[in-house]
């Protein structure tokens, strides 16, 4: 069947809200990332095979769904009860059958299974008012977690391709430019450049070709919310690329997917062919005789590919090296055509802004910063997870009521936002209103969205570190201000790390820092030194002490640190012994453990092995 | 060594016989046997009319790409940020212990590589390690000790 008519996906639409109303209860099984490696699709089958066995009313085995990712990671393998909204956390294969009793037959909700507060450690059995979700405004991440990603009867079901069809069916492409530059959708990815602005002028370029294409490649490590979109809603992927397509007068699409995912490979490569089906994707789209082809590229890891020039040439079979911007993308992209590039959050929006219009978008956010951004909220944070929050929400807020504040309630050191091209805020920055203009102006930025939380044990010297050795070997050796510079910024910090470097080697750092930044070639060079330069700014006691104390006040520099321990705390449990891999540790049972420091790498093995937090580091 | 290249034909044969078919040709070949081998790099020079030369360089500057042969399972320790910050650097300590090999090598009777990589995107779950296709989220040193022992 194809669908050829507004009225046309309205009855079907229809059709499919009325089967489901026959369903009492559903069952949603998360099936994101971190679900997916605690084991949650054993889960589903579970329940697929006890729901066949089992007649209870208004329950067939369609009632399980295998969703995207429910976003609450920490607490995975999730699972859902709809339309009670009950949330359970933690779930076994075990769990399953008790699960089938209680709440799908019954309207019972297990407690044992549902969120309890850290702190009161009181039950919440719904998840609208566990307080991971309730600060969240979820536009980009809509659908995760409430539809099955394979099934494009679900994305219709709850909306999907309105927007399309309202921009194709009773819009001009002057007009949908109109609307998203209205709406000051900025893009997702980090740059925050208006996507209106991108296709309008995409659009005006003398041209008989034209190519959108979507940045799935998501290389900031630490960031995973374009992975869940994908895998978990990658039909609002295609809607967005739909409209943008038609706005710029594009008949080529192209998605580069990491290949790190290949299950968003899968389900974006099932959800094009769906589409396809049904007229909504390729020739003739519901029946206007506007066409779009969509592609899938899946990218080989590199991550300077993130980067539009890079990207670009990557798609057409080539070394990932960028090209000065002398001539922007929208002009000269893809196969030297006007290019439209956003990445899988960017199109993500698209689809609700047109079906909603621009003012609904620029109601949400803050000034200049319409709408919500999506972010990845990991590291030493209790609740980790995906989460979207409208733009001008505090860091505070994010990491404190959503994120449920630091593990074990240690005290908060920053955050890192942005990746590898971002930078650290400090405690003083809690209270920021967390925007691309904000962010940027305090030496970090939006990136992609990764916000990596660090506790006192977090060490900034090692942070910068690791980030300039990343980036050393993800540089694509192009052009020397990136390579060379990139490169004696890393040997410096590890000079200060280990406690070798002199208060002239930060200033050296910083010296070359500004030519870097000056000189690169790419976003990659430029963006370079800012995780040294933010760190810097805003711990540079930290610095100091490595330099001048050759002290790490984190306990992470191995040079400078020593573990020994604590005969008080230790009962002599032997979980040590048994995981220093060099034999460092002896003692006998319950007698208190010693370390001798001749043979001892401080590796830390011991200190997450012991469970009475008997080691210390000095 | 010998490798059966009977399906590298086949393979090249999945995507349109031109330049910008190489990256996709490349992952697929490299799927199929876990490294490229030098035949079959030779083999797409020619059919897709690109030089050998670019053929390696597009094989050597992307990291899903070996010219090595890789061993049975490959371990993949993920040093992304979000699992550095939580200790990533302690399981690839002890993995290159237990398996007595360092980063980027692979044991000797071709049971194992370990690599390590830039993140994984299971970020919330740090440390993760993945053995082949499988995940292994929050890392500690016993899940090391278990994956080893597999061997
Ligand atoms: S940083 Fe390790 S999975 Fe993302």
């Amino acid at each position: 069947m194809r669908i050829e008519s507004e009225k046309q996906l309205r009855d079907y639409r229809k059709k499919l809200v009325d089967a489901d109303r026959k369903l009492t209860k559903k069952i949603m099984v998360c099936h994101g990332p971190g679900c997916l490696a605690s084991g949650s699709e054993q889960i589903s089958e579970e329940f697929t095979k006890q729901l066949a066995k089992k007649r209870i009313a208004g329950v067939t085995v369609e009632a399980v769904k295998k969703t995207g990712c429910h976003s609450f990671c920490e607490k995975s393998p999730l699972v859902a009860i709809e339309p009670a909204q009950i949330l359970y956390t933690k779930v076994k294969v075990k769990d399953v059958a008790e699960i089938i009793e209680k709440s799908v037959a019954g309207d019972e909700v297990i407690e044992r299974l549902v969120y309890h507060d850290p702190h009161s450690n009181e039950a919440i059995a719904t998840y609208p008012d566990v307080p991971f979700y309730k600060y969240q405004t979820r536009l980009a991440l809509r659908n995760l977690g409430k539809i099955n990603a394979c099934d494009i009867d679900d994305y219709i079901r709850v909306g999907g391709y309105d927007g399309a069809a309202k921009a194709l069916l009773h819009m001009t492409p002057e007009n949908v430019i109109d609307e998203i530059t209205k709406s000051n959708l900025r893009g997702r990815g980090g740059g925050g450049f208006p996507a209106g602005r991108k296709w309008a002028s995409c659009r005006a370029v003398e041209s008989d070709v034209r190519y959108v294409v979507c940045n799935g490649d998501e290389g900031d490590p630490g960031a995973f919310m374009d992975r869940a979109i994908m895998e978990g809603d990658p039909h609002t992927v295609l809607e967005g690329m739909v409209v943008a397509a038609f706005a710029v007068g594009a008949n080529d699409g192209y998605i580069y997917v990491r290949e790190e995912y290949p299950l968003a490979v899968i389900n974006l490569q099932k959800a094009i062919e769906q589409a396809e089906g049904l007229g909504l994707l390729g020739d003739n789209i519901l029946g206007t005789g506007f066409s779009l082809r969509i592609h899938i590229n899946r990218g080989a890891g590199a991550f300077v590919c993130g980067e539009s020039s890079a990207l670009m040439l990557s798609v057409a079979g080539n070394v990932g090296e960028p090209r000065a911007k002398y001539v922007r993308s929208v002009v000269k992209g893809l196969w030297d055509k006007p290019t439209v590039l956003n990445n899988v959050e960017t199109y993500a929006n698209v689809p609700l802004i047109i079906t909603n219009g621009a003012e609904w978008f620029t109601s949400i956010g803050a000034p200049k910063n319409a709408g919500t951004k999506a972010f990845s909220l990991v590291g030493k944070v209790r609740h980790t997870g995906l989460i979207e929050v409208p733009m001008g929400t505090t860091l505070r807020r994010i990491v404190f009521d959503i994120g449920g504040g630091l593990l074990k309630d240690r005290p908060f050191k920053g955050v890192q936002t942005g990746g590898p091209s971002g930078g650290c805020l400090a405690e003083k920055h809690l209270d920021l209103s967390v925007d691309f203009d904000t962010l940027t102006t305090h030496g970090s930025m939006m990136g992609s969205g990764g916000m990596i939380v660090m506790d006192d044990r977090t060490c900034m010297v090692d942070v910068a570190k690791y980030f300039l050795s990343f980036l050393v070997s993800e540089s694509c050796g192009k052009c020397i201000p990136c390579r060379e510079g990139l490169y004696q910024l890393h040997k410096l910090a590890i000079a200060i790390s280990e406690g070798r470097g002199t208060e002239q080697d930060i200033e050296k750092m910083e010296r070359l820092s500004e030519m870097v930044v000056l000189g690169s070639l790419c976003g990659l060079g430029k963006s370079g030194p800012n995780p040294f330069l933010s760190t810097i700014s805003n711990f540079r006691d930290e610095y100091l002490a490595h330099i001048r104390d050759h002290r790490c006040p984190a306990g992470v520099c191995r040079e400078l640190i020593t573990y020994e321990i604590n005969p008080e705390k230790c009962d002599g449990c032997m979980a040590c012994i048994s995981a220093c891999a060099v034999h460092a540790i002896t003692g006998r049972k319950t007698k208190p453990h010693v370390i001798n420091q001749e043979l001892c790498t401080k590796c830390g093995a011991c200190v997450a092995a012991c469970t009475r937090d008997a080691i210390a580091v000095f | 060594m010998k490798h059966d290249l009977a399906k590298v034909p086949e393979i090249i044969g999945r995507y349109p016989q031109q330049p910008s078919s190489l990256i996709m040709v490349l992952q697929d070949i490299q799927k199929e046997f876990s490294f490229l081998p030098c035949e079959a790099l030779e083999q797409t020079a020619k059919s897709l009319g690109v030089p050998l030369s670019k053929v390696f360089s597009v094989s050597t500057f992307y990291n899903a790409f070996s010219l090595n042969k890789k061993g049975d399972t490959v371990v993949r320790v993920c040093i992304g940020t979000a699992c550095h910050i939580r200790g990533a650097r302690q399981i690839q300590e002890q993995m290159e212990t237990a398996l007595k090999i360092k980063a980027g090598e692979t044991t000797a009777d071709g049971k194992f590589t370990l690599e390590v990589v830039g993140c994984v995107g299971a970020c919330a779950m740090a440390p993760v390690v993945m053995t082949n296709e499988r995940y292994h989220p929050q890392c500690k040193v016993n899940t090391v000790k278990k994956l080893v022992a597999k061997r």
